[in-house]
């Protein structure tokens, strides 16, 4: 006690009085003010944040281990395997997270979407949020390959050669993508180097994604903004211990998976090594690229699938310019709620047939996944907009959580 | 309040949904062209399962009789058959019969020496093109990760082995060499039927069946493959005990926490 | 919830201990096991399995001449081994130990006199002192001298001027027969 009065404070004060991160984080993370009525679907960006760290520390010590060369890689991830002391452990931590930050992102943004979190005025919290699902999206993509087995390479050669749809100059792209005539070397080299530095801009982006969060402040499920305080309460110790509930259910899940499904997101042939002289008959990407795959495959000309593929994740920009209603939350959406969980379904049917073998009916099933998919950010949002008559919403956060006591009495 | 719960609701099944359809792609995929796998009672199925070491031993003699002739087992060495429940000693005799290549000594040439326990496993091949030379065209793949390597793991691998028929069914013709398999994709195989009844003679006593043969190799290239899961799964059920614990506790301080704003 | 509210404002300093209680103990858990999740991370970056298997280097001793010294290589380390003649012996025993920082008899560095072997590695900051070859400097004790910070060792590998505290390490060793030594 005594010296934490005379030693301690006085050097925390001096210190905050120079560079204020004392009470920055007191303003930002402690009494930071929070809408009082937050469901539990508000987790998930917080425990994206905690993957994102798990990734970047396992991360570490599995390049302290790994050799990126095409003659070693292979063996230089079995080695971590068998002789690291835990290395096993930090290779199936760093697999799983992977796919464990997808599902979390994805649930995130499915979030975001029912309850309108991408509405005015949180259009650029929600466009730098797509940012860091791209930046994810080409990580685990480069990630992938670094081991060095069969569906490494010829992932890499599927992806790679998506660029070559380009017009005129894409056989040049890819050639400079790879360094050289097929996937090699240079091109190890250099996915391991851009598999190391994009976790930091991503890192970066989460810093803004907060940045931007920290200025509306959160939604919430009723989606009325935040007007009197009785509406909020202090981020501590209300949320810091309801995101840590949220933290032990996740780490059930996760490390279920790590220490006894170790291989279920991964592929057997990935245990096998690069052969470029050998593709495997069944080649499908990993599981969270499924649905844009699909909506690759279901067009036959080659630039126009390309284009829509990286359309599909795009056109997630404009989402807060096709649904211009006022009302955010789809609990007083009645028609948009149903077309919410149309589209949800629909990207579900996309992510199987994505990992289907192309061929009939799920051929055409895969045509009308995709038309249906644009259509609902082109067509049916715009639409609903229109003609819906949302519901009343009540006038502030607690006046809604009153009502809905008194209903559950 | 009840609204959002009948929500969660939803999204959860939404969500087991996903996981599910997940589960069944990667299922349908597994049954493509090939046979349906008889599933193993294998010692080292569940959360709590171990290697049987009288499989792993007798397994590694079978793969030190047969499949050594052609198969190389590169990621393991010598000293890893002490994790095994053999005696050092033993494993140095093991590892001495075998040669490595090592130098270049003072005069600079390059020379055999015994192979010792740190030694990986010596292959059969010095190299892809050696082996294919010697198999009639045929690559014998390394063994190391088999059962990691191929869908439906050890079922994959006992099926393959037990599975061998005689004469192709009719109106399917056999290339010159193959055989003809259930269980392999395309049915036709470059390795002959290399196991069957008294293959190996077992130090043990175990009757040698051709069915026992193929589930003690089959658990000895499990290890082989995955010489962490009984670490992994030992410390799995410590690490699940101590989060369902500590999940408790953090909901009760959370109800706790949040009873004084209601 | 109202016996609760109740409860607090009767007696605030017990409630506040048992309120308490469930907190403490719930971050107590919570500090183990993060403390307990660091040592896999931590152990990663010790030794592997496979470097700890090179545990042992044998080495044949018949071509080394009285006076030569040849360096082997032992877990990725420089071992001296030098095959001293009988001055050599002489001279190294006639030292009085407190003419040494690191007193040590010879006796106890050498299993048979005439085999000095060592880890060649400085004691000071890890160079490798000079002294194998008949043209390195050898130091003012006619046995190795260490380059970088001017340790000079003498023909028991013992320290006698410079900086390194210790003498050279004596790593473990066992002559299988008389010309054949396994380190390790």
């Amino acid at each position: 006690m005594k010296l934490s009065k005379s030693i301690i404070l006085p050097f925390l004060d001096w210190v905050d009085y120079r560079l204020p991160v004392f009470s920055y984080a007191r303003h930002n993370l402690i009494d930071y003010p929070t809408p009082k009525n937050l469901n539990y679907w508000w987790n998930f960006g917080s425990l994206a944040g905690i993957v994102l760290m798990i990734m970047i520390i396992t991360g570490f010590f599995l390049a302290i281990n790994y050799t990126p060369h095409t003659d070693y890689a292979f063996s230089s991830v079995e080695h971590l395997m068998r002789d690291v002391n835990y290395g096993w452990l930090l290779r199936f931590m760093h697999a799983n997270g992977g796919s464990m930050f997808f599902i979390l992102v994805y649930i995130h943004m499915f979030r975001g979407l029912y309850f309108g979190s991408f509405k005015a005025p949180r259009e650029l919290l929600w466009i730098i949020g797509v940012v860091i699902y791209l930046a994810m999206m080409g990580t685990a993509f480069m990630g992938y390959v670094l081991p060095w087995g069969q569906m490494s390479y010829w992932g890499a050669t599927v992806i790679t050669s998506l660029f070559s749809a380009v017009p005129l100059i894409g056989d040049t792209i890819v050639t400079w993508l790879w360094g050289g005539f097929v996937i090699d070397n240079n091109t190890l080299t250099r996915f391991f180097v851009g598999h190391y530095l994009m976790p930091m801009v991503i890192f970066m982006l989460v810093i803004v994604h907060m940045w931007a969060l920290h200025q509306h402040k959160s939604n919430n499920p009723l989606g009325v903004d935040m007007r009197t305080p009785a509406d909020s309460i202090p981020f501590h110790p209300y949320y810091t211990i309801k995101d840590m509930v949220g933290m032990g259910v996740f780490f059930i899940v996760y490390f279920g998976f790590v220490f006894f499904a170790p291989d279920f997101f991964g592929e057997p042939d990935n245990y096998i090594e690069a052969n470029p002289l050998v593709t495997p008959p069944h080649i499908v990407p990993e599981w969270y690229f499924l649905p844009f795959y699909a909506i690759l495959r279901s067009i036959d000309n080659k630039l126009i699938g390309v284009i829509a593929m990286f359309a599909g994740v795009c056109i997630l920009f404009a989402l807060p310019w096709m649904d211009r209603c006022r009302v955010r939350s789809a609990k007083f959406r009645p028609i948009y709620r149903q077309f919410f969980w149309l589209f949800f379904a629909d990207c579900i049917l996309l992510g199987y047939i994505g990992a289907q073998t192309a061929v009939e009916p799920f051929v055409t099933i895969g045509r009308i996944a995709t038309a249906y998919y644009f259509a609902h950010f082109l067509i049916i949002c715009p639409l609903i907009c229109k003609f819906e008559r949302p519901l009343v919403p009540p006038e502030s956060i607690s006046a809604g959580v009153l009502k809905a006591q008194k209903g559950a009495e | 309040m009840s609204i959002s719960m009948k929500l969660s609701r939803t999204l959860g099944t939404a969500f087991t949904g996903l996981l599910l359809a997940a589960a069944i792609s990667t299922t349908a995929q597994a049954s493509g062209d090939s046979v349906k796998l008889e599933k193993q009672d294998w010692s080292f199925n569940g959360i709590f399962g171990t290697y049987d070491r009288g499989a792993l031993k007798r397994g590694y003699q079978i793969y030190s009789e047969v499949c050594v002739s052609c198969h190389s087992l590169n990621y393991v060495a010598y000293r890893n058959l002490m994790d095994i429940g053999f005696e050092e000693d033993n494993v140095k005799e093991i590892a001495a019969e075998f040669e490595v290549e090592d130098g270049p000594n003072d005069e600079g040439e390059m020379y055999l020496r015994p192979a010792r326990p740190s030694d990986r496993f010596v292959a059969p091949y010095a190299n892809e093109k050696a082996s294919r030379a010697a198999n009639n065209g045929a690559f014998p793949p390394d063994l190391s990760l088999m059962v990691k390597a191929r869908k439906g793991g050890p079922d994959y691998l006992y099926g393959l082995l037990t599975r061998y028929q005689e004469e192709a069914p009719d109106g399917m013709e056999l290339a010159d060499g193959m055989s003809y398999n259930e269980v392999f994709p395309g049915h036709q195989i470059a390795m002959a039927q290399p196991l069957d009844d008294d293959a190996v003679e077992y130090e043990d006593g175990t009757p040698a069946t051709l069915v026992q043969h193929a589930k003690d190799v089959t658990t000895f290239l499990a290890w082989a493959a995955s010489p962490e899961m009984e670490q992994r799964k030992r410390l799995g059920i410590k690490v699940m005990l101590f989060l369902f614990v500590w999940t408790g506790m953090l909901i009760a301080l959370k109800k706790k926490i949040w009873a004084k704003l209601h | 919830m109202t016996d609760q509210a109740s409860d607090d404002t009767a007696n605030p300093e017990e409630s506040t201990s048992r309120r308490d209680f469930l907190q403490i103990a719930t971050y107590t858990v919570g500090a183990v096991g993060a403390g307990l999740a660091v040592w896999p991370i931590v152990d990663s970056i010790n030794p592997p399995a496979d470097v700890l298997a090179l545990s042992s280097t044998e080495v044949d001793l018949s071509p080394v001449e009285v006076g030569q010294s040849i360096t082997v290589i032992w877990r990725g380390r420089p071992v001296f081994v030098r095959h001293r003649s009988e001055k050599e012996i002489e001279e190294s025993r006639a030292v009085p130990l407190d003419a040494m920082p690191d007193p040590q008899k010879d006796e106890d560095r050498t299993q048979k006199a005439e085999w000095l072997i060592m880890v060649g590695i400085c004691t000071h900051l890890g160079c490798i002192p000079n002294g194998q070859r008949p043209t390195d400097p050898k130091g003012d004790f006619g046995g190795w001298f260490c380059p970088c910070h001017g340790s000079h060792y003498d023909l028991s590998g013992r320290i006698r001027k410079g900086p390194a505290p210790t003498n050279l390490e004596i790593p473990a060793y066992e002559f299988s027969d008389d010309t054949t030594v396994k380190i390790g």
